[in-house]
């Protein structure tokens, strides 16, 4: 295998708030390959949206980033400005959760479109405008030209995220992040975009990053999967692997509160019990061990290191593994 | 687009007739009868009779208020008693020069605080954002006599770049006229751009929080292009408001700097009347100013439409 396209070694987020620092993300070891998947997956308030800030470079201005970000041989955290945005769009981009507000409301989708191709391909006027009515046609967007004339309030949600979509591949980047990109949208819609955005990265053969909250959403279409809690990676592996025999009881309990089809009407939901413990408040033990039923003395006593599983590329941080012997249980 | 500019003029009308019925009520119903004033002290009481049975003043006042706006409605807004001069002929004698220091003073103090603003804005919290906050605040407390008094000592005093008072009207001697204004204009706009700069500058802050900013910086457009292009717009609805009611409040005339820097405007006109008792000039004048207030601000709501396409569509 070729060296990783993008290496997160040692990346720990501080944001400062009136009641002390909070570690938003706390010392994060990642790597993904050029046209690979990678998952980050976990609940509210874990981390993970705020790792790929980290990652695109985009932390709130008072935040505190450590770490390194190796992209395509340069780190970064310490690229000078004016070359992270010439590398933006053309080798790094993004898709937002919320696409009612990461659109600009008071700038035509062609306006939108065509500045980020102009600023970064050299294309004149005429050029731009044929490449973003090509780009809206291939993310599905019907009547590409006369979109390109409206504003975004004119379209759905399902369309706008069609066209952030469209914004992210205009400069064919080596990586996209896609930050919860169906968590605003209608049930209905979602797939269509999750299939569209896994299309696009088989044709385009792009390195993507999908965070979510929801294991369904990375089952059938990430490679890896890397489960975070508390601003930690506490699990990861193959994602078939990881599916197939997960070590992390918080895994276990993400999966098991995700409602599915078989269940009887009115079962009560298995969601996870309590809260994720106060980031601005490090604590001794393993972070999930006041939610965890398996937690016993040492998980409230140490932290428990990511380590390797019998599998390769399996690691998890818990001192008592589940389905570590026995196969599938639970 | 038609319809909005219809439904917006449409709210127009009812307004500008509030403001006639107001005009009408506050100069009839100040202290004095108006055929005394005319008349003066030795009027005998057939003669005041005979004069306010003339103009009407016996009649009841939702009477004389329909005549008079039906007078209004032909154009006609009465003649001073004083000067025999009609309303309009004042009104117009006097607008331009209201007229070119209210564009002049808007113009530098939004060439003053919009840049600022956005200075400010891009690194918020900063030495540069604290100077000029703080120095925002101590400007818009300083009143404009003490400023217009300030700027004549420096510039026309001591550095004789500039006259001091004095008028002469844009066709005789284009360039003698604007030299007249600076220091005029220079005083209104030395108190209209801190509160320009406020207003912009904490749009620009919220604004710059935007998940649609972040896409922006995430698409790698110039900094430029995201402060003036993607920040600036949105950002900008308060401050036509603000920059609508600076401008209807000049289009009345600036009483002080008029009189500082011997300017004929409006609120030069409006005083005069005030002394004399000239209550057709008042009342006209006042209705005036009032209908310019409310158009101004009716080319606000349009300018809101031309920013925003959400509320040209309906939307918001």
């Amino acid at each position: 295998m070729s060296a990783p396209l993008l290496t997160i070694a040692d990346v720990a987020v501080e944001l400062p708030t009136p009641r002390g620092n909070l570690r938003a993300v706390d010392h994060v070891d990642l790597s993904l390959e050029a046209g690979r998947t990678l998952g980050i997956v976990g609940e509210s308030g874990c981390g993970k949206t705020m790792l790929s800030r980290a990652i695109l470079q985009l932390l709130p201005k008072k935040a505190k980033l450590s770490g390194r970000v190796m992209f395509d041989g340069q780190d970064l955290v310490r690229l000078a400005p004016e070359s992270l945005r010439r590398l933006r769009a053309r080798d790094l981009a993004v898709v937002f959760q919320d696409p009612m507000t990461s659109l600009n409301p008071v700038l035509t989708i062609g306006t939108q479109l065509m500045e980020t191709i102009q600023e970064h391909l050299e294309l004149d006027a005429p050029a731009a405008r044929k490449r973003s009515i090509e780009l809206l046609a291939a993310v599905g967007i019907p009547a590409p030209e006369q979109r390109l004339a409206q504003y975004p309030h004119q379209c759905s949600g399902g369309m706008r995220q069609r066209i952030a979509i469209a914004i992210a591949l205009s400069c064919e980047p080596k990586l996209l992040i896609a930050d919860e990109p169906t968590t605003a949208l209608d049930v209905t819609i979602q797939a269509q975009i999750l299939d569209l955005l896994a299309r696009e990265q088989r044709r385009r053969h792009m390195a993507m990053i999908i965070i979510t909250h929801d294991l369904g959403v990375v089952a059938g279409r990430a490679d890896e999967v890397a489960v975070m809690y508390a601003g930690r990676v506490v699990e990861r592996a193959p994602t078939q692997a990881l599916f197939k025999r997960m070590h992390m009881p918080y895994t276990e309990a993400l999966l098991a509160a995700i409602p599915k089809l078989e269940t009887a009407p009115h079962t009560p939901l298995p969601a996870i019990s309590g809260r994720p413990p106060d980031p601005t408040r490090p604590l001794k033990g393993c972070s999930f061990a006041q939610r965890c039923r398996y937690a016993a003395g040492r998980c409230h006593e140490a932290k428990p290191e990511l380590k390797s599983a019998e599998m390769p590329g399996h690691l998890y941080a818990c001192f008592h593994p589940i389905q570590m012997a026995e196969g599938i249980g639970a | 687009m038609v319809a909005f500019v219809a439904r917006r003029f449409l709210y127009v009308v009812p307004v500008l007739l509030a403001v006639s019925l107001l005009t009408f009520l506050i100069a009839s119903l100040l202290p004095g009868d108006l055929a005394y004033v005319i008349l003066g002290d030795q009027a005998t009481p057939e003669k005041v009779a005979a004069l306010r049975h003339d103009m009407g003043l016996d009649q009841p006042i939702w009477w004389r208020y329909l005549s008079w706006l039906g007078h209004v409605l032909q154009g006609d807004l009465g003649r001073s008693f004083r000067t025999g001069q009609t309303v309009l002929q004042a009104v117009s004698e006097r607008i331009p020069v209201s007229l070119e220091l209210m564009l002049m003073a808007e113009f530098i103090g939004l060439l003053i605080g919009i840049p600022l603003a956005i200075a400010c804005a891009a690194r918020a919290g900063g030495a540069f954002d604290r100077f000029m906050t703080g120095g925002a605040f101590a400007m818009l407390s300083m009143p404009s006599f003490l400023l217009a008094i300030l700027l004549i000592y420096l510039f026309a005093v001591e550095l004789r770049w500039l006259p001091a008072t004095g008028y002469v009207p844009f066709t005789e001697e284009p360039l003698a006229n604007l030299r007249f204004f600076v220091l005029p204009a220079l005083t209104l706009a030395l108190a209209e751009w801190p509160g320009i700069m406020r207003v912009l500058r904490s749009d620009m802050i919220a604004t710059l929080q935007e998940d649609y900013i972040a896409l922006a910086k995430a698409k790698g457009l110039k900094p430029s292009r995201i402060l003036f292009v993607h920040a600036l717009k949105p950002s900008s609805l308060t401050l036509v408001t603000v920059t609508g009611i600076n401008i209807g409040r000049l289009l009345g005339g600036t009483l002080i700097v008029e009189s500082i820097f011997a300017l004929p405007g409006i609120g030069r006109l409006l005083v005069g009347a005030i002394y004399t008792r000239d209550l057709v000039i008042l009342q006209g004048v006042v209705l005036l100013v009032a209908c310019g207030f409310v158009i101004v601000n009716f080319i606000v709501d349009m300018l809101y439409a031309v920013l925003d396409p959400r509320i040209r569509h309906g939307h918001a």
